[in-house]
């Protein structure tokens, strides 16, 4: 059935058991997203060690979809660059809508989410964190808080 | 499953043979018969709708209340049929006050600005419920801006119900309006519109009544209920989108000034003066949804038509159906449980976000809806984000909702 390529076991083990789920103290970035299609609101935090994610948490709460993908995006952006993270999620994203992607072995456990593209309106789910991660590194950048949508 | 087979034919209402003139009704999801019980965002339409809508657009179009050649007589004969129609539907007293709009928000608009803006001052209030769909708290949150007036908003209670007693105390010298719904797209509650009515006319405040959700499940007289306004939109009635109904008592109307300007609503132009067409035209400025319009009145008329006290009684089964079919599925909590209810079940499943139950439930061809269901205040009040929601009309059967109620346990234990 197409959808147990959709809810994988990666997906469903991550919904119930979201890694790196919770505060973060001190943050050198902390930013809300938010769709307000669903409802689905989520808060990224990071440190940063030079250039370098040392330190990612999230919270909030979403569907099994978005709770995933924040949970595979923390464990696979930490330790990476920001131009590491940012190329990550351009990977990510073409994932999610290519049907031409590339095949995704690279991508190691995040390649879980590619039965998403198969599901249009819930690729927002998916991509939430992701947006969400791109302005919290921006965030870091400028110091500044900000907040984002999918919408 | 045997019992809602012989239920869906009861000897006064023959729900298979109605299920035949919804065209859309027979056709495959994924694989599997459509069971759609999205009925509350947007309901099917008969064949009666499609073929009034199909032999407009084939043989009669013209734009309407101008030529003098056969089409244009052909068309606006039509569309005033349609609003005669609709007069007929709610019982207004005259074609004066069916004013066509593009839906119940742009009905409600029209009252914020036309009607309330000119009138409210600083420190004036208007009074709605805690239950009220988004198009019924922004545009009076707007019109509040404007003028300087509050928006007063009476409480719900844990069932999802409104009381009078709580609504009656917040009337004050101040408010200028009530303006509340009929049945709450959320959660299903059907208001005590009667004695709210009569306790806002006790103290000279004027009404408007949201009637988007009650129409295609009540029958509504609007003479009986006393409202100054009523609204409500095509498509959730089996009629076309984009089109709708401002009902408004004409002594209201004719004192309300033009909410747009353009063609239709004017008697004659100069660079000096306009001055303004009668009613209902000084209220449709430009040139309508025509065959929406049309299209609105063969709904009107298949409703008209319809057994709707047989058609009431199914639905309530299907209610009472589904609150103890879904009611057996532990971790469910439904929400809105009050004792007037409307053929909707909005609920929650511990551990299942609404939005991956409504992926699920596609995947076997039924249609819900999920998430805040433009009622962001009420998900606040029932302290959740979003909720699945699944709304019937007279069309639906008791295998749908068995069905429904199976997707719902399949998708709690794969997320277990």
């Amino acid at each position: 059935m197409e959808l147990n390529d959709l809810y994988r076991d990666v997906i469903l083990d991550h919904n119930r058991r979201p890694r790196n789920f919770g505060a973060l103290e001190p943050a050198d970035a902390s930013v809300e997203g938010f769709n307000p299609m669903c409802g689905d609101r989520l808060t990224v935090r990071l440190r940063l060690d030079e250039d370098r994610i040392s330190d990612i948490r999230f919270e909030g709460q979403g569907c099994a979809i978005s709770t995933a993908s924040a949970s595979l995006m923390t464990e696979a952006v930490k330790g990476k660059t920001r131009a590491e993270a940012l190329q990550l999620f351009d990977r990510v994203h073409r994932l999610l809508t290519d049907d031409a992607a590339p095949p995704a072995d690279e991508l190691g456990k995040l390649a879980a989410l590619s039965g998403v593209r198969e599901y249009p309106a819930r690729v927002k789910c998916a991509s939430l964190c992701w947006h969400t991660l791109a302005s919290a590194l921006r965030a870091a950048d400028s110091s500044s808080l900000a907040a984002v949508t999918t919408e | 499953m045997k019992n809602s087979a012989l239920a869906d034919r009861s000897v006064d209402f023959d729900v298979h043979a109605l299920r035949r003139q919804f065209p859309v009704l027979s056709r495959m999801v994924r694989g599997k018969p459509l069971a759609y019980l999205d009925n509350g965002a947007s309901a099917q339409r008969p064949n009666a709708v499609i073929d009034a809508v199909d032999d407009y657009e084939r043989r009669h179009h013209a734009n309407i209340h101008r030529g003098v050649h056969t089409l244009s007589q052909e068309a606006t004969a039509l569309y005033e049929h349609a609003r005669d129609r609709l007069v007929q539907f709610i019982n207004a007293r005259s074609r004066h006050e069916v004013i066509f709009v593009r839906g119940t928000t742009e009905a409600i608009n029209l009252v914020a600005q036309s009607y309330a803006r000119p009138l409210l001052k600083p420190g004036d209030e208007i009074l709605i419920t805690h239950l009220e769909h988004h198009a019924n708290i922004v545009p009076w949150q707007m019109v509040c801006e404007q003028t300087g007036a509050t928006l007063v908003v009476a409480p719900i209670d844990s069932r999802g119900e409104v009381h009078v007693d709580a609504v009656t105390a917040l009337m004050s010298p101040r408010t200028r309006l009530l303006a509340c719904a009929h049945v709450s797209n959320a959660l299903g509650t059907v208001l005590p519109l009667h004695r709210l009515i009569a306790a806002a006319k006790a103290r000279g405040i004027v009404t408007l009544v949201d009637g988007a959700q009650a129409v295609p499940h009540l029958t509504v007289d609007v003479q009986d209920l006393g409202c100054d306004f009523y609204a409500f939109s095509g498509h959730k009635m089996f009629g076309p989108t984009g089109v709708g109904v401002l009902y408004g008592r004409e002594q209201l109307l004719e004192r309300m000034p033009p909410w747009q300007g353009g063609g239709e609503m004017i008697l004659a132009v100069t660079f000096a003066k306009t001055t303004y067409n009668g009613l209902p035209n000084k209220f449709e400025a430009g040139t309508p949804n025509i065959s929406g319009g049309v299209g609105l009145g063969a709904a009107a008329d298949f409703l008209l038509r319809l057994d709707r006290s047989a058609a009431a009684r199914h639905e309530t089964a299907l209610l009472d159906h589904a609150t103890a079919a879904l009611s057996r599925i532990p971790d469910l909590r439904i929400v809105g449980t009050a004792r007037d209810k409307a053929s909707l079940v909005s609920f929650s499943v511990a551990g299942v976000h609404p939005h991956d139950l409504g992926t699920i439930l596609d995947e076997d061809g039924i249609a819900i809806r999920t998430g805040h269901h433009c009622a962001m205040p009420v998900m606040d009040f029932f302290k959740l984000p979003a909720t699945a929601r699944a709304s019937f009309a007279f069309y639906n059967t008791f295998e749908e909702i068995d069905r429904l109620a199976a997707g719902v346990e399949r998708a709690r234990r794969l997320f277990a």
